[in-house]
């Protein structure tokens, strides 16, 4: 199966402290869920691998070819993101938001054709927000905000999906639809997600596991090593059960 | 709903301009009096005080203020802040020391103190001050590296303002017969105002605000913050640094050719917001309209009110501002 983004011995610091220690990843088409304790260094690789952070060793390929040999506009057509939320602020209508996805395929002068608005509805109609599309940023809840970003990102129409933490702020219905489109991008592309929620990780295909800046363990969600492994990070603190052919993660209570 | 309510504000707007421009012809020393404009019409002086005074002067006005609000709403963008003001890296206070040395310098020369003096007293005091505003940008942008990071950018600028404003005091305790120039300038005013500063805003509008307005979806992708904008493929240094250019330019011209009029560039993006908020490409757009019409009606005012004396402009705007930011605090308290 071909790799859409590979990372070999990845270092990264922030503000002069190692975040990532060589750190390295295949992410072939499918969903590849990153979990991990806080501070396991997610985000960031995630961020690393999107080309948003300064590399201090090891290197990045996007589709076989180097990160940094692509053009920044190339590259945004090829990898969409999704930041944490929280930086997103303004006055911008959530049609408008979402129109900012086509930047990387107009370009900062060219202006928005039939085909970009119909990938802006889709993206819309894929996380339901179609319906409040007029509203302004501001005046969405928390879940609501979640769902514009991410059509945002979705409607970058990438091949490469890195989405840092989509399904916060969701009730558990939005949750679930979330997870559906996930499945279903991750059939066409390649979606790798830093989730915390471990129950929504382990419906991904893969599951990689991150502590203090490394990868401890990665393998398919049914994987006896790696629920062995997620168990051991967490502190035996949660317990993975088998229902049906999925797998779970309650908390071990008493 | 929202289209509506834009397009509706961008019509008031240009009603609002015309009839100021009107009233700008109207007003004069004897205050509000339709009948003494007629006559004035009639007279043999119209062509000189209508057409050579008010005209520009209001023309003038509604120009300075447009630069400035549309520098304002740029600074708003950048910063991602509704507090953001077009004076914040260091234009006010470069052009304010550019005038005091130009002020000083015709005293010292006067006295023959400095040799240089005479030479920085042939300057005039709108290049002195366009120069001055552009120089403190630049000063701003030479201490933060670059407009890369937002928050080096505005510490930058707060350091130059209080530096480039405690030097301008040395000079005016050195030479106070720069001090009346000075206060003169930072209370700003429309009253110099000419057909040459009408030719030289209009240029400087006409070259600022389309070439903002198509850089605008840089600031409409900031909104999103710094790495989203940056995974759009957009090369944020450099398209930062055009637009802290263009900011720069826009507030070096208003500043160089009215003072430091307050107030106006923080006010005018912000009523644009509060009634009718968008993108980036219309809020440029329509904050230079309503800059141009808050001085436009600032100066008409300063003009009226104790006719025949005359109320320095900038005196009004910050007054206005005052109030207006008091009771946008108060609405935020009840809410």
């Amino acid at each position: 199966m071909s790799t859409a983004l590979r990372a070999q011995e990845l270092s990264v610091a922030l503000g002069g402290t190692p975040v990532l220690h060589g750190v390295s990843v295949d992410l072939q088409p499918g969903w590849t869920a990153i979990v991990g304790p806080n501070g396991a260094g997610k985000s960031t690789l995630l961020r690393a691998l999107a080309g948003l952070l300064p590399r201090q060793g090891g290197q990045v390929w996007l589709q076989g070819r180097p990160l940094d040999d692509w053009s920044a506009r190339e590259r945004a057509r090829r990898i969409a993101w999704l930041a944490q939320q929280g930086q997103a602020q303004g006055d911008l209508t959530v049609r408008e938001v979402v129109q900012l996805g086509r930047l990387p395929h107009q370009g900062l002068f060219g202006a928005p054709g039939p085909g970009d608005e119909r990938e802006v509805d889709a993206a819309m109609q894929a996380t339901e927000c179609d319906a409040w599309q007029h509203r302004r940023l501001q005046q969405l809840s928390g879940g609501e905000r979640q769902r514009c970003l991410l059509a945002r990102a979705l409607a970058v129409r990438a091949p490469v999906l890195l989405l840092d933490e989509p399904t916060t702020h969701l009730d558990p219905p939005h949750q679930v639809a979330v997870v559906r489109l996930l499945q279903g991008l991750a059939r066409q592309g390649t979606v790798a997600s830093v989730l915390h929620d471990l129950p929504l990780a382990l419906q991904a295909d893969r599951v990689l596991l991150m502590q203090a800046g490394r990868v401890v363990a990665a393998g398919a969600h049914d994987d006896p090593a790696l629920h062995a492994a997620l168990c051991a990070v967490f502190d035996h603190a949660v317990d993975i059960q088998r229902i049906g052919s999925r797998f779970i993660a309650l908390p071990r209570l008493g | 709903m929202t289209q509506h309510r834009r397009r509706r504000l961008l019509l008031v707007l240009a009603a609002a301009s015309g009839v100021l421009l009107l009233a700008g012809l109207v007003a004069g020393g004897d205050g509000w009096s339709w009948a003494g404009f007629t006559q004035l019409l009639q007279g043999p002086d119209a062509g000189l005080i209508v057409g050579q005074i008010r005209a520009p002067r209001s023309l003038g006005a509604w120009l300075t203020g447009a630069l400035l609000g549309l520098a304002g709403a740029l600074a708003q963008g950048l910063f991602r802040n509704p507090l953001a003001d077009p004076f914040l890296l260091g234009s006010a206070s470069g052009a304010s020391l550019a005038v005091v040395v130009v002020l000083a310098a015709g005293a010292l020369a006067s006295q023959a103190v400095l040799p240089a003096a005479g030479f920085l007293s042939r300057v005039g005091l709108v290049a002195a001050a366009f120069v001055g505003a552009l120089g403190g940008v630049l000063l701003t942008l030479m201490l933060a590296r670059g407009a890369q990071h937002t928050l080096r950018l505005l510490l930058a600028g707060v350091v130059v303002g209080v530096v480039l404003t405690a030097v301008s005091d040395l000079l005016t305790l050195a030479a106070p017969e720069a001090l009346r120039g000075r206060q003169v300038f930072m209370l700003g005013s429309t009253g110099f105002l000419g057909w040459d500063s009408c030719l030289l805003l209009a240029s400087g509008l006409a070259l600022t605000l389309p070439t903002a307005q198509r850089l605008s979806r840089t600031l409409d992708a900031l909104v999103l913050g710094e790495d989203s904008a940056r995974s759009l493929g957009l090369a944020l240094p450099q398209l930062r640094l055009v637009l802290v250019c263009l900011l720069a330019a826009a507030t070096g011209l208003a500043v160089s050719q009215a003072g430091l009029v307050a107030f106006v560039g923080l006010a005018a993006p912000h009523l644009v917001r509060r009634y009718a908020p968008g993108a980036h490409g219309y809020t440029l757009l329509a904050s230079a309209a309503a800059g141009g019409v808050l001085l436009l009606a600032a100066d008409v005012a300063a003009r009226t009110l104790i006719a025949p004396q005359e109320l320095p402009v900038g005196v009004l705007t910050a007054v206005f501002g005052g109030i207006y930011l008091l009771l946008l605090l108060n609405r935020q308290r009840d809410s």
